[in-house]
């Protein structure tokens, strides 16, 4: 293939991967906005997403796509129960401070990623997409009849992973409307800029964290069902999820969900096209170190506040 | 002085003890509380930066690894003989501490965390990068035949024993002091009102960046001092993982005390070494034991033995 095509298929790979980790991404960026929570433990509610994507889709019988769907639905609602469990039972017995809830965490990533070891098993399964039809692209290029398309061998997508692309961006702009047009986002929003007059004016701010705590929880078990098609399920699948999202979110700025997006972009698709011509793990060490620099010499991302 | 003369007490007590039960123990017993004490000079390091100056770092395994990698890689690949792979593996330690230090200390609070973790994070995918050498994930094993000191050799299960009493024992003894004495007493006053120590006139981030070398160059002499002892080197020890078991040994055990890292690992090792004799999930009691600890006993088993019945402990 030629470097036009192979450039494509890298950018069509880093949009799937960023768009998967702009939902897990927000899900960190909206806990951490509103309650000023570090939940070290958010790679592993992605990785229950996938985990519980497989058991319903193996439990369901007939076209893989009834599974799914199943899926999409109940994944994110279990991922979001245990996460209102954790809330109630751990961080607000340690009134939100944030060491006491980094290192509680940290427990709780253990917790679950040892348990989906005890139930799941070591193994990495995979779910069958709901659809797959391979959609060759087409490239333009000068032949002998003058400017025309072809088709390279190995350009090509498939039409699931063009679907995640387009539910998550359906996701994102639900999830902007309900911040921005309903009254459950304007409380969110709320809460954030001032917990004490929220609660001064009757918001029950206690109720708004564990909701904001089930939800973001919820929005990484969904990105984990969308992508479990593509990649496998596996215990350990939380960890790369956990640390592209601290970056994301650091890039775009503590708790600036428009940050968050943005960077999301930035990092999946440089993500995606880096690692076709580099070495994954050059790539890695690279991210990672210019994300800790930023962290030391411009706090505040592109577009948060500086954190405390 | 009483206060001075019962501290002393203790730790020479606790090392006597120590010399005894290592001529007591049976072979099996004797090997863990080898590594039980080499790990609990990791701790002891992690517990001079989060327990005295209250810095919670989320990186200490680059520290560790820095000592390890430094005194495996010079016996392994250089045919060092061990004491200067030791030193070099302190050196390591101590420049990597000193430059992740002056970058991670602009930062406070989470935003320290997390800068600690992404440096931690990259040395690890370093190791893993220079797979040729390190051996990456498998790590390599260093030749038996060079792991001894003048004619002693470190495989032999006292020699070793008491090589990694030894090791513990001066990083007891230099903590123990150095926190009696005026540096000691800042690096607390750090920890409990950063403000006023400031405004007392003391070079607060001086006293944070000799806190973080410190407390790495233990951390890197533990790591050398595992690959000469035990002869394994791999880049498991630089994974997140090795930087939560401190955090967790120092916080059972309780932190900002002399003897509580020792204390904590002790009791995590026979903890996970029990556990993993029944599941391959043996982490979960990691997992437990630290929400258990935030929820009931921030102060740990010996901060809550001094809290309520010894308040003298040093």
């Amino acid at each position: 293939m030629d470097f036009g095509p192979h450039l494509i298929l890298a950018i069509l790979e880093g949009a799937v991967g960023a768009s998967v980790l702009a939902l897990t991404a927000l899900g960190l960026s909206l806990v951490f906005g509103v309650m000023r929570v570090v939940n070290v433990a958010h790679g592993e509610f992605f990785m229950l997403g996938a985990v519980i994507a497989w058991f319903v889709a193996t439990t369901i019988a007939g076209h893989p796509a009834v599974g799914f769907l199943a899926a999409l639905v109940i994944a994110p609602l279990i991922a979001g129960g245990i996460a209102v469990v954790v809330d109630r039972l751990v961080l607000k017995q340690v009134t939100y401070d944030p060491e006491a809830t980094i290192v509680g965490t940290i427990g709780v990533l253990y917790i679950l990623q040892q348990s989906a070891l005890m139930i799941y098993g070591p193994e990495a399964r995979p779910v069958e997409p709901p659809f797959s039809h391979r959609i060759a692209l087409p490239w333009i290029e000068w032949g002998e009849n003058g400017l025309g398309f072809y088709f390279p061998w190995g350009l090509s997508t498939t039409s699931y992973k063009l679907f995640v692309i387009v539910a998550a961006i359906t996701i994102l702009l639900t999830f902007w409307l309900v911040m921005s047009r309903t009254r459950i986002g304007l409380i969110m929003r709320a809460t954030q800029l001032d917990r004490e007059t929220a609660l001064a004016f009757g918001i029950p701010v206690q109720r708004v964290y564990s909701i904001v705590f089930g939800f973001g929880a919820a929005l990484a078990a969904l990105a984990a069902v969308l992508i479990v098609p593509i990649q496998q399920a596996h215990y350990l699948m939380g960890h790369d999820p956990l640390l592209l999202s601290f970056i994301v979110v650091i890039i775009g700025g503590l708790g600036s969900v428009r940050g968050t997006v943005v960077a999301a972009l930035l990092i999946g698709m440089s993500d995606g096209i880096i690692s076709v011509f580099l070495s994954p793990t050059l790539s890695k060490i690279i991210a990672t170190l210019l994300v800790a620099l930023v962290l030391v010499f411009r706090p505040q991302g592109l577009y948060g506040k500086k954190m405390a | 002085m009483t206060l001075d003369a019962r501290s002393v007490a203790l730790h020479l007590g606790l090392l006597a003890v120590l010399v005894v039960l290592g001529f007591l123990l049976p072979t099996y017993h004797q090997g863990n509380l080898a590594r039980i004490l080499v790990l609990a000079t990791y701790a002891i390091g992690y517990n001079v930066l989060f327990g005295y100056t209250g810095l919670l770092s989320l990186g200490h395994a680059m520290f560790f690894a820095a000592g390890m990698y430094g005194a495996g890689l010079a016996m392994h690949l250089g045919g060092w003989p061990v004491l200067p792979a030791l030193l070099l593996g302190l050196i390591s330690a101590a420049a990597l501490s000193a430059v992740v230090a002056m970058l991670a200390l602009r930062t406070i609070g989470v935003a320290f965390m997390i800068v600690t973790l992404m440096f931690a994070q990259a040395v690890y995918l370093t190791a893993l990068y220079l797979g040729e050498w390190t051996g990456g994930d498998e790590g390599f094993v260093i030749a038996q035949a060079t792991r001894q000191i003048a004619g002693y050799a470190l495989t032999e299960p006292l020699t070793r024993y008491f090589a990694a009493l030894s090791i513990f024992a001066v990083a007891l003894l230099i903590t123990a002091r150095m926190m009696q004495m005026p540096f000691g007493r800042v690096l607390i006053g750090v920890r409990e009102n950063e403000e006023r120590t400031q405004m007392l006139g003391y070079d607060v981030f001086r006293h944070k960046l000799l806190a973080v070398i410190i407390s790495g160059t233990i951390a890197g002499a533990a790591g050398a001092t595992y690959a000469i002892l035990f002869g394994y080197v791999g880049a498991t020890f630089a994974s997140v993982q090795y930087s939560i078991f401190p955090l967790l040994w120092v916080l059972l055990g309780g932190m900002g005390t002399t003897i509580g890292p020792l204390i904590g690992v002790a009791f995590m090792f026979y903890l996970i070494d029990y556990a993993s004799g029944v599941t391959n999930a043996y982490m979960l009691i990691a997992g437990a034991t630290l929400v258990l600890l935030t929820l009931f006993a921030r102060a740990g088993i010996v901060g809550e033995i001094r809290n309520r019945w010894v308040p003298w402990l040093p």
